[in-house]
């Protein structure tokens, strides 16, 4: 039984500015059933988001939300958390706001692992501007900039995240929200920097233009490519019998849960200073 | 017990922050700007807030506006470059309606430029620095007291107008010691982490409903009280319209918010102007030379005077135009090439005469060389004055 989550909507926001076939809707379904089901209250929600489609998703949740400028979500929310830590603070960033204008405050939020999760919509492209590349637009794609392909390699969001110190790495898709909901409940209840990666898809843009149909046929190629992953995600089995921790790799990305380290926390370390009135 | 001590500006920039209750830092090092950012470094955490050294200046005032969204009176400091920077989000806190403090020591630019030496060349940045139209407050101490007392009042004034104020100073003002009145650091202790106080909300919280030409009281995230805020042009729910009607509406509001003189403490002073026949018009540390340009321009026997803003944006007109009725000479000194004589000739130049001494190689403007130009624009000085030597 899926659990009816529109009381965290605005639902007199609607209709919202999404495109028929887009994925980003399903992500924010299994997000809000995330924090439905840690029984976050409402008034302890922050949302905070940069610019591009996902990011206007802030504006439909019914919570203290925050529509800030491209790329620096991530630094306002951080300024957020500190001021108020016992908000719950998610920031909703796509591939283009987190990976290329703010890849900058995206790895530093990382090292300092601020207490924050941070969900990045994945789907390869400028949705908002009309389709250009993205970061994670793959080498040969075609976009309105790259007309005859691609001609740059694409971020590894989550290996880049890992490797700047968050301490919860993930990847999951659109397709697969049981196993999406999964992770981000995890996400949600990490203390530390936490960062999900979701493959959605843009069918008006990179659908059209690399000539893979509409919404529906792009969820399904994502079940063709990463259907053995999305069942062991949703059968929560975030670890291998053997241990390790990466559930999956498919064309070059893993998924899963990929990374969980405990570091000392951010705005913790902060206060706790403050507390002690500045002695070491 | 507040009591007198020798420092430099930017320590009193610190301190001034402190005492208006302000509990978030966050900043990039520049100079000649670092000194800010190492007291606040030292002292928050001893008084209850929180410093955080960010990645660069655009998250630095992010940050700033995130802290003081949940509630906590925010500053950042920087200069020229980092200043640049900041415009994106000036603009940001501008449009949301967000109060923080900026504070822009100014070094010679442009770019890189000359880092340790002084110039007054962001001042119209100051004012116009981000793009399309938004009101900016912009205030301009001359001296470390009131580098203290301006960045205090700052900060009552970016709340109470909820918008953005930059402190603008030059690396002299930032440099330069003197002795200066600052409370203890126990007295800042015992005023405890200030909040903003969040009122109750009756229904639903509108968070750009203006009444009488001010926005509501900001309340703060957190607080129990669910609402929206973008950089998007929104109406008075925070939410973004594109209905022409209330997309104009809200921006005439916005850019006729801020009153001419946004606290009583911020009027501009005058100094010799009653019967003046020329004045200079100078702020920071150019208004200190100035100063003592208009009392040896006195004793050579020319009617001298001094106008010095507190407030650069928005200019004071009143004032300004007030004195063009009786003065038919304006010499406008500055560390740039005419920023701002350029607003003072567009607010008296159909009244008054205004010329400009300009001096821009790194080294500030002496009362030598803005006495010179008093004197070749003033009348001729009786003969007896006129023999003595210019000191």
């Amino acid at each position: 039984m899926i659990p009816d989550v529109r009381g965290y909507l605005r639902e007199n926001r609607m209709p919202h500015i999404l495109c028929p076939g887009c994925g980003h809707g399903i992500v924010l379904g299994a997000l809000l059933r995330a924090v439905h089901a840690l029984g976050i209250p409402q008034d302890r929600l922050a949302v905070v988001a940069g610019i591009g489609c996902s990011s206007r998703l802030a504006g439909y949740v019914d919570a203290c939300t925050l529509h800030t400028t491209h790329g620096r979500a991530l630094a306002f929310a951080a300024g957020l958390k500190l001021a108020r830590p016992e908000l719950v603070v998610i920031v909703l960033t796509g591939d283009g706001d987190g990976l290329s204008i703010g890849g900058n405050h995206l790895i530093h939020a990382a090292r300092r692992n601020v207490d924050l999760t941070c969900i990045l919509f994945n789907n390869a492209v400028y949705g908002m501007t009309g389709g250009q590349v993205a970061p994670t637009t793959q080498p040969g794609w075609v976009a309105s900039t790259a007309p005859y392909g691609h001609p740059e390699p694409a971020f590894d969001g989550c290996a880049l995240v890992q490797g700047a110190g968050g301490t919860f790495v993930a990847r999951s898709m659109a397709y697969d929200p049981r196993g999406l909901q999964a992770i981000l409940t995890e996400a949600l209840e990490h203390r530390g920097f936490s960062y999900v990666e979701v493959l959605t898809d843009c069918p008006v843009y990179f659908g059209r233009y690399n000539r893979l149909g509409e919404g529906p046929e792009l969820l399904w190629s994502q079940k063709a490519r990463f259907g053995e992953v999305g069942q062991m995600l949703r059968d929560k089995r975030f670890v291998t019998p053997d241990g390790t921790a990466p559930a999956g790799r498919v064309e070059g990305l893993r998924f899963g849960i990929l990374h969980r380290a405990e570091r000392p926390e951010f705005t913790h370390v902060c206060w706790s200073q403050v507390r002690r009135g500045g002695d070491p | 017990m507040a009591r007198l001590r020798l420092v430099r500006g930017n320590t009193a920039c610190a301190y001034g922050a402190l005492s208006a209750g302000c509990r978030f830092y966050a900043g990039y090092p520049i100079t000649p700007s670092s000194e800010v950012a190492e007291e606040m470094a030292r002292l928050l955490p001893r008084v209850g807030g929180v410093f955080v050294q960010m990645e660069d200046e655009i998250a630095s005032l992010a940050a700033c506006i995130g802290a003081s969204l949940g509630g906590l009176r925010s500053m950042t400091a920087t200069s020229g470059p980092g200043f640049t920077l900041m415009q994106e989000h000036l603009g940001y806190a501008a449009l949301a309606e967000i109060p923080c403090v900026v504070v822009d020591v100014m070094r010679l630019g442009p770019s890189t430029g000359f880092p340790t030496a002084p110039a007054q060349g962001d001042v119209l940045q100051a004012r116009w620095g981000s793009h399309g139209d938004y009101p900016m407050v912009v205030l301009a101490p001359a001296g470390v007291q009131e580098v203290f007392e301006l960045t205090a009042a700052a900060f009552e004034v970016a709340d109470r107008l909820r918008t953005p104020v930059v402190v603008l100073y030059d690396e002299v003002v930032g440099h330069m010691m003197e002795p200066a009145t600052l409370p203890d650091l126990s007295e800042l202790v015992a005023s405890g982490t200030w909040r903003r106080p969040s009122p109750p909300v009756q229904g639903t919280y509108l968070p750009y409903a203006y009444s009488e030409g001010t926005p509501p009281p900001l309340v703060s995230f957190g607080e129990g009280t669910r609402y929206h805020i973008t950089g998007l042009i929104h109406d008075e729910s925070g939410f973004p319209t594109q209905d022409p009607g209330k997309v104009g509406e809200m921006l005439r509001r916005l850019n006729e918010k801020v009153p001419e003189v946004p606290a009583d403490q911020l009027h501009p002073e005058g100094v010799a102007t009653e019967d003046a026949e020329v004045v200079v018009v100078a702020y920071g540390i150019t208004a200190r030379a100035a100063r003592a340009a208009v009392r040896q321009a006195r004793e050579l026997g020319v009617r001298a005077g001094l106008f010095r803003p507190r407030v650069l944006w928005p200019s004071p007109a009143t004032a300004l135009r007030e004195l063009s009725g009786r003065v038919g000479m304006f010499v406008v000194a500055e560390m740039n090439f005419g920023q701002w004589a350029r607003e003072v000739e567009r607010l008296v130049g159909r009244w008054a005469e205004v010329v400009t001494v300009n001096q821009v190689d790194g080294t500030p403007l002496s009362p030598r060389t803005i006495l010179e130009r008093v004197l070749e624009v003033s009348s001729p000085v009786p003969s007896t004055a006129a023999g003595r030597r210019i000191s």
